[in-house]
């Protein structure tokens, strides 16, 4: 099992979604979210006093998957996140240790 | 009304034919009720509501709007304490102390609680007005101006947004109140006020509103200092819907505020009314257009400010001008309150936190002097003279300042004035109202 994070560009959630649904994704998290990478910030000016927005508004999605959906749903999120542009985001894959369904009790595979 | 009483051109026609009265009373008198006009009271009454609009919530939403989110119930409470605070002090001395013959520089004190203000339902009905709009009845003409008296310490609090301490607050409007705002409106408009009597022209309040209470700004803020960060930490407003919003309600209420100032229902009202149109508009474009062309776009904030600095210019002149020399007004006053909000503070270093004297000093100033220039006889009856309306700005920005920054000082040295650096980190609405809105 993996969690898949991915940092995205929030008016990508949607689309990303829809991506991930139709490669039997079941379940998401998300998350709004502020940081910096590549893509630069912004200046804001009120009344003659400029700020520089360092920190971008972005969109954090966690999915865990079995390890035989992890490739395809990567390349589903990868493709209905990309613009082509600087800052789309990034997808880290971590390992998974346990899931519980609080619900019922179910572990793992029968848990996501 | 506001008209100097020399020579005397007071819209009473409609009284002196009625009452045959031989002269003017100079002082507030009984009448029968028969002589009060109900046109004009009706307007009076409406302007009266749109006054105190512009101050709950229009003015409070405005500075609300632009003060960081940990600052803004603290904000909208300042607003909100002093129409409370302004309105008992108004019954208790400050109608009569500036709306009541006595010296030049202030009123007497025979309406103190309001004493001798009378309605009688008779029969003959009978009720007291005013010296300055006999036609309709001094319970409206005393809360039309309680109005005014109420939104010019309020403005004052946006220099000094984020860090005062509310009781030093209360304690600083309600002495400023009673001797700053009820003298310079004495001066100004009370018959025996001697800048009414050298001539002063102040239709509805740019010299007595906005000058007066740009410069107290100015004086709180250089007593304060500067917010903790300032220059440093990002101060960008947090919330500039509700700052449109306060800018549109301010809008709409200075229809009252001016073409209130009318004290009739009357053409003069009307050519009040079409000039403050004007002007605000033509502001709103200068300032925004400035901002366009200097730093690249046209902001929200920018509009909106450039619409209240066109609002304060046109206050002293409306009245006395048509409707070209309003644009004209409009657009230096919002291209010069560009320039002082955005520029002038930071050359001279002065944290004026919401440009209270970048729009209403500056603006203030320019309406006054530009009334000077364009005031119009056949509108007024008068004729304008710059000289002498730099007489009442310049009278007004040297009291103004002086008693201002004396009764900051002393209150800083006796309760304290500003919050502590924890309180101000943590923002005033914890510390000091134990509310927030996250």
């Amino acid at each position: 099992m993996k969690l898949i994070t991915a940092i995205i560009k929030p008016f990508k959630l949607d689309d990303v979604r829809q991506a991930v649904s139709e490669v039997g994704v079941q379940g998401v998290t998300v998350t709004e979210v502020r940081g910096f990478g590549r893509q630069r910030g912004h200046t804001e000016i009120y009344r003659g006093a400029e700020y520089a927005v360092e920190f971008v508004p972005k969109t954090k999605i966690e999915i865990a998957v079995v390890d035989a959906l992890v490739d395809p749903v990567i390349e589903a999120l990868a493709k209905a996140a990309q613009t082509g542009k600087v800052g789309d985001g990034k997808i880290f894959v971590f390992e998974l240790a346990q899931v519980v369904r609080i619900r019922t009790g179910e572990r793992d595979a029968g848990a996501i | 009304m506001r008209i100097p009483s020399r020579p005397v051109v007071f819209g009473l026609l409609a009284l002196s034919i009625q009452a045959a009265a031989a002269a003017a009373p100079s002082e507030p008198t009984v009448v029968a009720a028969s002589t009060i006009n109900s046109g004009d009271t009706a307007w009076m009454l409406t302007s009266t509501a749109l006054v105190l609009l512009m101050a709950i919530p229009g003015l409070a939403l405005f500075y609300g709007g632009m003060v960081r989110k940990k600052n803004v119930l603290a904000t909208l409470m300042q607003t909100f304490a002093i129409t409370c605070l302004v309105s008992v002090l108004w019954w208790l001395i400050g109608y009569s102390w500036a709306f009541t013959p006595g010296g030049p520089l202030l009123g007497g004190g025979g309406r103190a609680l309001f004493n001798g203000m009378t309605f009688i339902q008779g029969p003959p009905a009978r009720l007291s007005v005013s010296h300055l709009a006999s036609t309709i009845p001094e319970t409206v003409y005393a809360m039309f101006q309680l109005t005014f008296a109420v939104i010019t310490p309020a403005l004052i609090a946006g220099a000094f947004a984020d860090r005062m301490k509310f009781s030093a607050m209360l304690v600083f409007m309600a002495a400023w109140s009673l001797l700053v705002y009820a003298p310079i409106a004495h001066m100004v408009w009370e018959p025996s006020g001697w800048l009414n009597r050298a001539g002063v022209l102040d239709f509805a309040g740019g010299t007595v509103v906005h000058i007066n209470a740009g410069v107290a700004g100015l004086a709180s803020c250089l007593v304060l200092g500067k917010r903790l960060g300032y220059g440093r930490e990002a101060m960008a407003p947090h919330n500039l819907t509700l700052t449109l919003i306060g800018a549109s309600l301010l809008w709409v209420g200075w229809f009252g505020f001016n073409a209130g100032s009318a004290g009739a229902a009357d053409g003069r009202a009307g050519m009040a009314m079409l000039a403050t149109q004007m002007a605000t508009a033509a502001a709103a474009f200068s300032w925004m257009f400035a901002e366009w062309i200097s730093r690249g776009k046209p902001s929200v904030l920018g509009i909106a400010s450039g619409a209240v600095a066109g609002l304060v210019a046109i206050t002293p002149a409306s009245g006395f001008v048509g409707p070209t020399p309003a644009v004209v007004i409009g657009v230096v006053a919002g291209f010069l309150c560009f320039i002082a909000a955005t520029s002038l503070k930071h050359w001279l270093r002065y944290d004026d936190s919401l440009d209270a004297f970048g729009v209403h000093g500056i603006g203030g100033i320019v309406g006054a002097l530009l009334t000077g220039v364009f005031a119009s006889k056949e509108i007024s009856g008068l004729d304008g003279s710059v000289l002498t309306q730099l007489k009442g700005v310049a009278v007004t920005l040297v009291y103004g300042f002086a008693a201002s920054f004396v009764i900051l000082f002393l209150i800083d040295k006796t309760i304290g004035l500003r919050v502590t650096e924890e309180q101000e980190r943590e923002g005033l609405d914890i510390s000091l109202h134990g509310e927030s809105i996250e």
